[in-house]
């Protein structure tokens, strides 16, 4: 059966705010997805009746906290598929994890080796890369895009080589919405030896992702692109490979005998969890799973499809407009319009009350691809409805004709 | 006309317009009526980084007047530097240094602009004063 968003929509409490007088009509969800209530009242009820600090804890509320962080831990390995909660990390989100794995494998690499990323990376899955080759000597490679915003698979051969020690490589671009079909890269990389991490920031809420199908080394996504809060993320990790590299930060929780001499380090996940973590974020991040799970999310996917599907052909209307990305775009509807500056569109659709997202998208490097400084990007989610679709349609018409 | 009687003509004219699209109408307008700056002047020591969009300034000492030239790639902001232009252009150095540029305030135009617009409208009233004091001390 079709999904219904408006089943879903009182559980926004934040959907019903007025803009400059006007409903809001929130197309930013590939920045940030709003939160439901069943999320928002997890982690109430997390301070309300289990707040402690977790493990090493004698007494009741430390004992529940752990255990209730461990079961998030556990139900999250669960929806993804993971072959054991120990290779669940949590961190603070993607760029976090990206990091995490940046660092760890420092010792892997050497003058030579390449990294292999491809050009519609996030700059979150550039930078700590880039990083790593200073640090090391090694290479950064990239896959380059073709114009309809698909990833070039044949030049993607070409760089492939016994150098390439690294696949790191993003579900779905942030900036233009493109699903790549990872598997197409992932087995390739897997028969030159590469590691292959997944950056699945844009395709956690809008796929149902399975460890065990795809299989990386590691995987990473932000819990607040899957209607968790901010600050909480998961570095997916094989534990055959994480248990053989070093520890990042170093703290509390990570070890297991402290003296001033040495330490020794704890086992997965722990070792890479040093402090306090994110004990209600963890928490909340399993609820957002539950809740998505529960709606059904190929159901999910497949309104949100048709909402971008709408949109595009409503909004191929307006005179020079160009999209991009292929037509089968997930989440995201990145558009121009010949002679008028995103900005300057963003802005004037805000005071219609329609949220988007203006500018590069953190992708300088594919903006530059295209020749442009930025594009207007509209990004759905299990709420919107094809009522929203035509706001934007009226609003960006509207902003057009006032900007021409 | 002194540059506080150019504040106030704009304030007025600002505010015979009843709704947001009107005044942003009116500013996306005087953006298009600014004249453009040449390509060849647009020079990274022209440049004032904004958030978003870029904004190019530059101004040349005529007598004891400056005249200042400036463009953006975004309309909206070139149309908020237009009102900076039509008020201090023309004017002496040291009367653009005294120049008081809160008037931008009460054009009601501030509260409909993102953080970083607002900011890059405050760096650009700064910017133009720089210039002014380099006449000033030159």
């Amino acid at each position: 059966m079709a999904f219904d968003p408006h089943t879903i929509r009182d559980q926004f409490p934040i959907l019903s705010t007025q803009v400059h007088g006007k409903p809001l009509v929130y197309l930013d969800n590939a920045a940030t997805v709003q939160k439901p209530l069943q999320v928002l009242e997890s982690s109430r009820t997390y301070y309300e009746e289990v707040n402690a600090n977790i493990h090493r804890g004698t007494h009741h509320l430390s004992q529940k906290a752990t255990a209730a962080h461990e079961a998030a831990r556990e139900r999250i390995a669960h929806h993804l598929r993971a072959s054991s909660p120990d290779e669940i990390i949590f961190t603070s989100g993607t760029t976090d994890g990206i990091n995490l794995v940046a660092n760890i494998l420092t010792s892997q690499f050497q003058e030579g080796d390449e990294i292999l990323i491809s050009a519609l990376e996030h700059h979150s899955n550039i930078v700590p890369w880039q990083m790593l080759a200073q640090r090391t000597g090694a290479r950064l490679r990239v896959i380059p895009v073709l114009d309809g915003g698909t990833l070039d698979q044949e030049a993607f051969r070409e760089l492939l080589s016994a150098r390439t020690k690294l696949l790191a490589l993003t579900h779905v671009s942030n900036a233009f919405g493109t699903p790549v079909p990872v598997k197409d890269f992932i087995k390739p990389a897997r028969e030159v030896g590469a590691l292959i991490l997944l950056d699945a920031a844009q395709s956690v809420a809008h796929q149902a992702i399975d460890l065990q199908d795809l299989d990386p080394d590691f995987l990473v996504f932000s819990g607040h692109k899957i209607y968790a809060p901010t600050g909480i993320g998961v570095l997916y990790g094989k534990s055959s490979i994480l248990s053989t590299l070093p520890p990042w930060r170093g703290g509390g929780e990570m070890i297991k005998e402290v003296t001033y001499e040495s330490s020794t380090y704890n086992d997965l996940p722990f070792r890479y969890e040093a402090g306090t973590p994110n004990i209600e974020g963890a928490i909340a991040l399993a609820a957002a799973f539950d809740w998505l799970t529960a709606l059904d999310l190929s159901a999910v996917a497949s309104h949100e499809q048709t909402l971008i599907t709408e949109a595009a052909a409503q909004l191929a209307e307006i005179p020079n407009i160009h999209f991009y990305g292929p037509a089968d775009r997930q989440g995201a509807l990145s558009f121009n319009i010949e002679g008028i500056h995103p900005y300057d569109l963003g802005t004037l659709i805000d005071q219609m009350g329609v949220a988007v997202r203006t500018g590069h998208h953190c992708c300088q490097p594919l903006m530059n691809r295209f020749g442009i400084t930025g594009t207007v990007r509209a990004s759905f989610a299990a709420y919107n409805t094809s009522a929203e679709v035509d706001s934007l349609v009226a609003a960006v018409r509207q902003a057009a004709q006032m900007l021409s | 006309m002194t540059i506080a009687e150019k504040q106030q003509q704009l304030l007025d004219e600002l505010n015979l317009f009843q709704d947001w699209t009107e005044r942003y109408q009116y500013v996306i307008d005087l953006g298009k009526k600014l004249s453009p700056m040449a390509e060849e002047l647009q020079t990274s020591d022209r440049l004032i980084k904004g958030c978003q969009s870029q904004v190019w300034l530059d101004s040349t000492l005529e007598g004891d007047h400056v005249t200042f030239l400036a463009d953006s790639d975004s309309l909206i902001t070139k149309g908020m530097i237009a009102l900076f232009v039509r008020v201090l252009d023309g004017q002496t150095p040291d009367d653009i240094l005294q120049a008081d540029m809160s008037f931008i305030d009460e054009t009601g135009l501030k509260e409909h602009l993102a953080p970083t617009r607002a900011n890059a409208l405050s760096l650009m009233a700064t910017q133009m004063k720089q210039h002014a004091l380099s006449y000033s001390q030159g």
